[in-house]
């Protein structure tokens, strides 16, 4: 990509049409462009037939886990006898994952109107968008968006003169990647630490303030207003033959690849074209060695298997990874695999909220371990401690922090074994000084 | 860095009246906690025990809760910092692109030294961070409120200029 937005010829632009075009950041800019009709029309349907389209549109969540959106919002109770709550994750943290950054800074009155057309469906006054608080470019164009979407009736006590009222409020947040789980977000909008809570109560039975409530990604929402203007029809035949992954996906693409940057394609699309085609490949002279396909938290791919993958969540599941996020990261020959797979494991340890043993840890000690192996100090038995340990680190725990640390070690070491094992014997150079 | 003992109230005037409005979005006030501290922050630059002591008071909270609070998140400054805050993120996508080269030139050309110390003119305080999600621009700077994409050594000398 670049601005102003030139996709390639193998995208299929959706999401990112008007990603470059600062006329769009306006109300005006934006009705121009076909904006808020989506809300008006929604206006006019019963919460529950809104549902029902986006049940048909095959939409899934955007966030990372997938989970079908029309059915998360089917959960929220239909008889009305508390307040609901719609809760944006604009929390962005996942490391390789800078998509929703791109649709808040360029399209925010998109964003702005899916959450509305959500919030109707669910029967909320409220909106939440918890925006990380590192971002302050998205935070002062989603502000000065939402003050002329005040302005101009589209939200508020009678929202599009339809008699509904409609708020949306930001939240900024302050700091810690563990408030991106839902839970732990539900808890910082609370005004407590990010700590994740414990499942069930499901948000939408006890969510923030213990009401029903649904969390949905930027991503996700911004793609509603799309399929009631289109259809769920049309949503559905964005599909390159796996029927349960469809409609476009934005992949967020960095580390060793010659044109990093955010690229919109429908669901099935191969990586390796993502990688080759879209962004240049490597760098020249390189090879490609690893990638990580959907955000930090997901398994490492090899060449093999990045070069056959197919991006919707049934393709990933099938190499052994997950679509997660669609933050792709791409590693060439140049890459410390060991180097970088503690990297990681650090970055965990340092977001570990500290609630479980496994997690808090189980996190430290793997980037213990992993430190010595890197300083020329660890033994053959170091390798099957961590992978013992990250074992119990998977599925034992509150929120899956903790198996998202161990993702990345067990797949390291399964896959790249020869590169621990050149530190442990001594046929590598340390690049950590030894522990004292 | 000097430490005024006169501590000057925070929540008065047209702040109070901000946070009144901020109060009006919840059905709690304990909600308003993290906007609260944010304007704290904004006002004296870090947040002092005295600076919890008043926000506990204006939500009706406890100054031991509303330092849980503090220090769960990690933009809220529990010490005062230099007057440009410098945060780089050097996680996996951003190290693979030479983050590392871009913290010891900021080091350098800022005089901090080394990672977490404010430099001798008390301008800036350089920290490393977890990923800034804007791996694509790497490497990410924030330099206060301003964020600053591609940042590599070489332009490192021209940005620590615009900020001295
Ligand atoms: C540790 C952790 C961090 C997460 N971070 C994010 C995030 O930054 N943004 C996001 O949208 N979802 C994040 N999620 C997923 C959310 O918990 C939640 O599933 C998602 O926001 C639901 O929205 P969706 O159904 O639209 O995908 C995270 C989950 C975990 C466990
Ligand atoms: S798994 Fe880790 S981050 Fe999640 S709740 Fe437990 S300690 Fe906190
Ligand atoms: S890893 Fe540096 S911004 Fe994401």
């Amino acid at each position: 990509m670049g601005y102003p937005h030139k996709p390639h010829e193998k995208e299929t632009v959706v999401l990112s049409e008007y990603f470059g075009d600062a006329e769009a950041r306006s109300y005006d800019g934006w009705t121009k462009r076909g904006g808020y009709k989506a809300l008006k029309t929604v206006l006019e349907m019963g919460p529950s037939d809104v549902i029902e389209i986006v049940k048909a549109s095959g939409l899934r969540g955007r966030g990372g886990a997938g989970f079908p959106t029309g059915l998360k919002w089917s959960f929220m109770p239909k008889e009305k006898s508390k307040p609901h709550y719609l809760c944006c994750n604009a929390d962005e943290s996942e490391p390789g994952t800078f998509k929703d950054r791109e649709i808040m800074r360029w399209t925010p009155h998109a964003l702005i109107e899916g959450c509305a057309i959500a919030q109707y469906a669910i029967q909320a006054e409220i909106t939440y968008i918890y925006i990380r608080g590192e971002f302050t470019g998205p935070l002062r164009v989603m502000q000065s968006a939402l003050d002329e979407a005040y302005e101009r009736g589209a939200l508020g006590p009678d929202a599009m003169g339809s008699g509904k009222r409609l708020d949306m409020y930001i939240h900024r947040a302050a700091g810690a990647y563990i408030c991106g789980e839902e839970t732990a977000m539900m808890n910082s909008i609370e005004g407590r630490r990010g700590n994740p809570r414990i499942k069930p109560p499901f948000p939408a039975a006890a969510g923030v303030f213990g009401m029903p409530t649904t969390i949905n990604n930027v991503e996700t929402l911004a793609a509603v207003p799309h399929i009631i203007n289109r259809g769920p029809e049309w949503y559905k035949s964005l599909c390159l033959g796996n029927e349960r992954s469809v409609g476009t996906k934005l992949f967020s693409v960095c580390g060793h690849v010659q044109r990093p940057g955010n690229y919109e394609v429908t669901m099935g699309f191969p990586l390796g074209e993502l990688i080759d085609d879209m962004c240049g490949g490597v760098p020249s002279g390189r090879t490609l060695k690893a990638c990580i396909p959907g955000g930090s938290s997901v398994p490492i791919l090899n060449k093999e298997e990045t070069e056959s993958c197919i991006l919707d969540y049934e393709g990933c599941v099938e190499k052994g990874t997950m679509l997660g996020s669609g933050g792709v990261i791409v590693f060439d020959d140049s890459a410390d695999m060991v180097y970088q797979v503690m990297r990681l494991a650090r970055f965990y340890a340092h977001e570990s909220c500290g609630q479980c043993t496994q997690c808090r840890e189980g996190t430290a000690w793997t980037v213990r371990i992993m430190e010595r192996i890197l300083a020329g100090q660890g033994e053959m038995k170091d390798l099957d401690l961590l992978l013992d340990l990250s074992h119990q680190m998977t599925g034992t725990t509150i929120c899956v922090l903790s198996d998202s640390c161990a993702a990345p070690v067990e797949s390291g070491i399964k896959k790249f074994r020869d590169e621990f094992e050149a530190y442990i014997v001594g046929s590598r150079e340390p690049i950590m000084a030894a522990a004292g | 860095m000097t430490q005024t003992t006169e501590y000057t109230a925070v929540f008065t005037g047209t702040t109070r009246k901000r946070l009144d409005e901020i109060l009006t979005r919840y059905p709690t006030k304990r909600a308003a906690l993290l906007a609260a501290l944010w304007m704290v922050q904004e006002a004296h630059g870090w947040i002092s025990d005295a600076a919890m002591a008043e926000t506990a008071e204006v939500l009706d909270l406890t100054p031991s809760y509303v330092k849980g609070v503090v220090t769960f998140y990690t933009m809220y400054h529990q010490h005062p910092v230099g007057e440009t805050f410098v945060q780089v993120c050097t996680t996996t996508p951003c190290d693979l692109c030479g983050a590392e080269g871009v913290v010891q030139a900021l080091l350098e050309h800022t005089g901090c030294g080394e990672l977490g110390a404010t430099s001798p003119d008390g301008k800036f305080t350089v920290i490393e961070v977890e990923c800034l999600g804007a791996c694509g621009f790497a490497t990410p700077v924030m330099m206060n409120e301003d964020f600053i994409e591609d940042v590599t050594p070489d332009k490192v000398p021209d940005l620590v200029k615009k900020y001295s």
